[in-house]
Formats: C-alpha cells, structure tokens, sequence
C-alpha cells in the first residue's frame, strides 16, 4: 500500500479500528456460557420484564402454605382434583391473552362458553342431534360471536369493552330464554364427560412426556439449526438441556403422582386426565402461532403500536378481527371443559367466569396495557388461582374469603404490571 | 441533471373546508438529500404522509421514475420503495430491534420465522450504516435513547432497500452528539445512492447535509434550491413570506 499521501495510513486504520469495534459492539445476546445467560436474565427482571415469575412464586408460596395448613392439599386425589378444576379457567385465560395482547378485552368470553354449551346440551338432548354434529355447531356459533365481537370493535370502532359487556349481558338473556329460569340440563355425552374424567393408561402418561420432550428438542434444533446457517450466534447448548431436564423432571413427577390410584373405592383411578394433554396441544399450538407466525407477530406490533404496525403495511383492522374470533373459538374449548367437569347445564353457565379468566391472565403476568405476555403466563396465573380457591376450600372457609383472597392477588398482580410497565419505560440502557 | 425519481405536479390536499395543500411541485433526485423546510402548519408532515400513502392526496400527479403511479395505502408506497421515518410512532416498544426492522416483510422459512436470518440482516444493516450506539440486536426497543430509535428506523428503510427515505424531523429530540450521528447516517444514505427527503426546522442542520432546499409556505412551495446556490437568510424569508424566490425553481 503506497504511503504516499501522508494522510491515507491513518485514515484507513481509524476505518479498520470503527469497523472492529463495530463488530464486536452490536451482538444479539446470545453469547457467553450460562451464567451470562443467567446475569442477562437478572438484569431483564430487574429491568422489570418480569414475565410469569411473580405467579410461579405465587404458586410454590400459596401450595407450601396450604400443605402446611391442610393435610387434603397436597395429595393424589387433590392435585388431579386441582388440575381439572384449573382446566376451565386455563383455557378461558389463554383464550383472553389473544385479546388483551392487542389492549383489548372480552368480557363476554365467559357466557359464549356458557351460551355454546347450552346450544350443545339442548341440541344433543332435546333435540337428539348427533353429538359430534352439536359440537360442531357449538364452534361454529363461537366462531360468528367472535366475528360479530370483530366487526364491530375493528370496523365499526366501538370499544370492545362496550360491544362485549353488550353481549355479556345479551347472551345471559338468551340462555335464559332457551333453558327457562331454573332449568338445568345435564350432560349425558360420554365423549365429553371423558375429558375431564377419562383418564390416559398410566403408560400414555409417560407417552405425553415423551412426545413434549421430543417436540421441545426438535423445535430447539431446527432454531439452532437455522442460527448456525445464518451465522449468527446460538445461545449456549446447556440452556437446551437445562430446558429439557426441567421439563423432564416437573414432567415426570407430575405424571408419576396422576399415575398413582387416587379412587376411595374398590374402582381404581389413575392415570393422566385426558383434559392434560388437550389443554397442552393448544398452548402448544397457541404460542407456535404467536411466537412463530405472522400472525402472532402482528397481534404483539398491534398491541405495542397499532400505528406504528399500520404504518408497516400490518392490516391491523384484519388482526383485530382474528385476535376476537380466536378467542371466542378458545371460549368454546373452556366451556366444554367446564360442562365436563360439572356434568350439567343451567341458564346461568359462564356468568361468573369471566372476570377469572382475565384475573388468571393478569395474575400470570399478561399486560391490560396490551403487547406484553405469553400463554404460558395465562396458565400459570389460573394454577394460582385454581390453587387458592382449592387450598380455601379444603380449610373449610367461607365462600366469601375466596373471593376477597383471589381479588387482593389480583390487584396486586395489576400493580406488578403497571410498577414493571413503568420500570421498563424508565430504564434507558444509554452505551 | 438526472431525472428526478420523485416529481409531484400539483398535488392538493385538504382536511373539510381547511386547504392544507395547494397545488405543490416537488421533486427529489437519487443519491442527494432534498431539504423539505417551512414553519409549523406549512403542511410538511400531509406533502409526505401522501407520498407515503397515509393520507393519500386529493388531486394533483405523481411522478415515479417519470411515470405517474397511485399512492393508496402504506403498501402502494413500499412497494415502489418509497420508506418514511416518522417524528413520532415510527416503532413498538414491546418488539426487539430485529422485530421492528422486520415488521410487515419478515423472513419465513417452512412458513415459520427464520429468526437466525433476519437477525444476520439486521446486524448487517447497522453495521453498514457503521451505527455503534446500539448493544445488542435483541434489545427491546423500550430500552433504545431517541437517538437510537431514529437510528433503527433509518435502518430499517435501508434494509427493505428503499430507493427513497423521507425523514420527518429526525434530530428534533435528540441532544447534540445523536443529532450529529443521524445526520452523519442521513448523508452515508445518500452516498449509497438512495434519495433522501428531510424535513428539518433547524437550519444549520438543513445547510450541513442538503443537496437542495424546498420551502413550503402556507400550503404553496415557495422556493426550491439548490443547497450551493442561497443562504441562511433568503431561507429564513422564504419561510417566513417576507421573501419571495425570484430563480427559476430547480
Ligand atoms: N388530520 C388532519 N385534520 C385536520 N387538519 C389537519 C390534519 N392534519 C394536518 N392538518 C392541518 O394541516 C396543516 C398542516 O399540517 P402539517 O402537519 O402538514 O404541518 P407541518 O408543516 O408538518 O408542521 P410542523 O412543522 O408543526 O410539523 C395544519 O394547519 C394542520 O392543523
Ligand atoms: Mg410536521
């Protein structure tokens, strides 16, 4: 290289020095062992992102509590008891996240659950449909209350609070309308009543663990996989196994103790409730499509920014729309979970439930505010739930307590969001 | 001189009985900045906000290319390589820098995310536009400076490999070393032969990085130069009315 020009040498090396440093400044977090990896987690929590992590203390201090104060609590038979009781409000919750990710809410969630299944047992009981055929009908009817929900929060620009409380209120009426004040219809369906009383064999327990297992891995790998050929930096392998094993470990003590026989009579009952697996494909599912796809993508741009996604080309109107419909879909999911566990139908189903569901999805750390959560959250805050109107019914307390314990968690889980949702906005990582 | 790649004749726009826009000639040039000045309410955020395909004009032409083309919506405008850096709600908060650069064009593989991809392009990008404030391509962009935040939308146009980049007021909240590395950016687009439209209200800015100064006044374009051809002070009385353009408009 000539030196000729006196000023070219040092030009040309600030240039290689900036691009060096240029290099090295911008990474993606993904590097160093597994206690960078931990720090950067530390620091993300401080920061006030703290994801589901209040709930999952909520959950261990709440089950150490009621081990202690009720020797019911922690047993076979109650922790199936726990889970299929949970499984209700697990499906409404993540039924809201899609929702209330955009700011939005559905308190009508609750009574289309109800409203469905009453169409479903009338269907199958006064009119002898085939069940399968009811069914089918049930989704279709959530399908258009979530189009109709759509229409008009996206189209028409009404708040969804009003089109919902609308049909919160409506929906009670026709309910009351087809089944009559006081009427009741119980749930004669073998199929349904199976999923929250059906059990897997106790090898099909062990399947289930596998298959997450597998499903966990595989997904890891093809990420991995795709980094690597991209070149850019994979986080280190031990978070893989770090994963697998907890799920491993959690996975294999809580089939192991479904596996026991948890029947007082001469009958065993063992085995994995059927409403397991089920609930687990579609959190699966749900957050594929939310962490993965366009869609899920544009439901948390919409959320963060909707003008900003609009601006991106987003079609944030169309999002909306489908963020409703799904949620109604999943509404359908709950009831039929519900009418399972309770065996019948009266003029009141889902009345109450609601305001549960979204309790269990703030309580797990999804934001009102929108943008901000994960299905996972939306179950975890429903076990905490789930959990305390379990523990305080086994301490034989008044119906009363519940309700002030579970609105003290949620109020506090709120003020978690909003203190974090400030911190967030406040810590301005200045290089 | 080459050929304009943007050339607007005419275009008029209004908000009920309130004429904002009032027949304006505008064009911009590939690989110079073009300097869109005039005082608040002058109508600089609705001229742009129509070629962007936000508020699409009433009347009037635009030529892309020298061909007139229609701009409807934000993807009219995208698809031509038209790309916008707003004032304000440029980005979301809650997505990383990757995610935002991302938005409406991400990269699928198998109908899934490539996330490994998008992240290399993004990276590539910045380093590109030799940026060096930012830490980590995974940062939310809750935790970006304003500087930063311009500095990631800025990018983002240049990754969608836009042909045009209308910045409306980028260094308006920004202190003075993050004012100086967006216009340092600002002009590093240009070199790559983009063109670029800024709208700025601080003059010495306008003067350190134009190639050409429009200056809109009341809804008409009063003046269009070039940068090497006025000064300080005509602009200050184009802007104001107290002067008007005698040249010939370029
Ligand atoms: N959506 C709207 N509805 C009604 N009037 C509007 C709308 N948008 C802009 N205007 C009016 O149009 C005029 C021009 O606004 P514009 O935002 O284009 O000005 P500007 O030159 O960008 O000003 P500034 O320098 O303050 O950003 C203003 O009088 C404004 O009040
Ligand atoms: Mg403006």
């Amino acid at each position: 290289m000539s030196a000729a020009d006196g000023g070219a040498p040092a030009t040309e090396s600030t240039t290689v020095l900036s691009a060096l440093s240029t290099e090295q400044l911008i990474g993606s977090g993904q590097e160093g062992g597994l206690m960078d990896q931990v720090r950067a987690w530390v620091q993300r929590v401080r920061g006030g992102d703290m994801g589901a992590l209040p709930a999952v203390a909520g959950f261990v201090v709440l089950s150490v509590l009621f081990t202690a104060l009720s020797p019911f609590f922690f047993t076979e038979r109650n922790f199936a008891n726990l889970l299929t009781q949970a499984a209700t409000l697990v499906m409404l919750g993540m039924a809201l996240v899609f929702v209330l990710l955009l700011g939005e809410i559905d308190l009508s969630a609750g009574v289309t659950a109800g409203l469905t299944m009453v169409i479903f047992v009338v269907l199958v009981a006064v009119v002898n449909l085939n069940w399968i055929l009811a069914l089918a009908i049930a989704f279709l009817t959530g399908i258009a209350i979530g189009t109709f929900i759509g229409f008009f929060v996206a189209k028409v620009g009404i708040p969804s609070f009003v089109v919902t409380l609308g049909l919160f209120l409506g929906f009670q009426g026709l309910e009351l309308i087809i089944i009559g004040a006081g009427g009741l219809y119980r749930v004669e369906t073998p199929e349904i009543l199976a999923i929250q009383n059906g059990t897997l064999p106790t090898w099909g327990g062990w399947v289930m663990l596998v298959v997450m297992l597998a499903v966990s891995a595989t997904t890891s790998w093809i990420d991995r996989s795709r980094r690597t050929r991209a070149g850019v930096p994979n986080r280190t392998i031990a978070l893989v196994w770090a994963k697998l094993i907890t799920i491993a470990v959690l996975g294999g003590v809580v089939v192991l103790i479904l596996n026991q026989n948890r029947g007082t009579g001469f009958k065993a009952i063992e085995g994995v409730p059927i409403v397991v697996p089920i609930t687990l494909a579609i959190l699966w599912l749900g957050t594929f499509v939310l962490d993965r796809t366009k869609f899920g993508r544009y439901i948390y741009a919409v959320g963060g920014n909707a003008e900003a996604a609009r601006r991106s080309g987003v079609k944030v109107a169309a999002i909306r729309w489908s963020a409703f419909i799904v949620c109604s879909s999943l509404a359908v999911v709950a009831g039929l979970f519900s009418i399972s566990k309770v065996g019948s139908v009266d003029a009141a189903a889902g009345r109450d439930i609601v305001l549960s569901g979204v309790a269990a999805a703030v309580v797990g750390g999804v934001s009102l505010f929108g943008g901000r959560g994960r299905l996972i959250h939306a179950a975890i805050g429903a076990l905490v739930i789930a959990v305390i109107t379990n523990g305080l019914g086994l301490l034989n307390l008044p119906a009363g307590v519940n309700y002030a314990v579970t609105g003290g968690v949620l109020i506090l889980a709120a003020t978690i969001d909003a203190v974090s949702r400030k911190r967030a906005g406040g810590s301005i990582l200045r290089t | 001189m080459d050929m304009p790649i943007i050339e607007l004749k005419g275009v008029v726009k209004s908000f009920g009985p309130v004429d904002v826009l009032k027949g304006v000639n505008f064009t911009a040039y590939p690989g110079k900045i073009t300097a869109l000045v005039g005082d608040n309410g002058a109508g600089k955020s609705t001229l742009i906000k129509g070629l962007a395909g936000v508020q699409p004009y009433d009347g009037g032409e635009v030529l892309f290319n020298g061909s007139p083309v229609h701009l409807h919506s934000p993807r009219d405008a995208g698809a031509l390589g038209i790309e916008v850096v707003y004032q304000d709600l440029a980005l979301c908060d809650n997505l990383d820098i990757v995610q935002n650069m991302f938005l409406g064009r991400e990269e699928l593989s198998a109908g899934t995310f490539d996330e490994g991809r998008m992240e290399r392009e993004a990276a590539e990008t910045l380093r590109q536009l030799s940026v060096r404030t930012v830490k980590s391509v995974r940062q939310k962009v809750s935790s970006l400076s304003g500087g930063q935040r311009q500095t990631v939308a800025i990018a983002r146009s240049v990754l969608k490999k836009a042909k045009v980049v209308i910045l409306d007021e980028p260094t308006a909240a920004l202190g003075v070393a993050q004012t100086a590395q967006v216009l340092a950016l600002v002009k590093r687009l240009a070199e790559q032969g983009v063109s670029v439209i800024i709208i700025s209200h601080n003059l010495v800015d306008v003067f350190e990085v134009a190639d050409y100064i429009s200056v809109l006044y009341l809804g008409q374009m009063v003046a269009s130069v070039k940068t090497s051809e006025t000064n300080n002070e005509d602009v200050i009385g184009y802007i104001t009315g107290v002067k008007t353009y005698e040249g010939t408009s370029a």
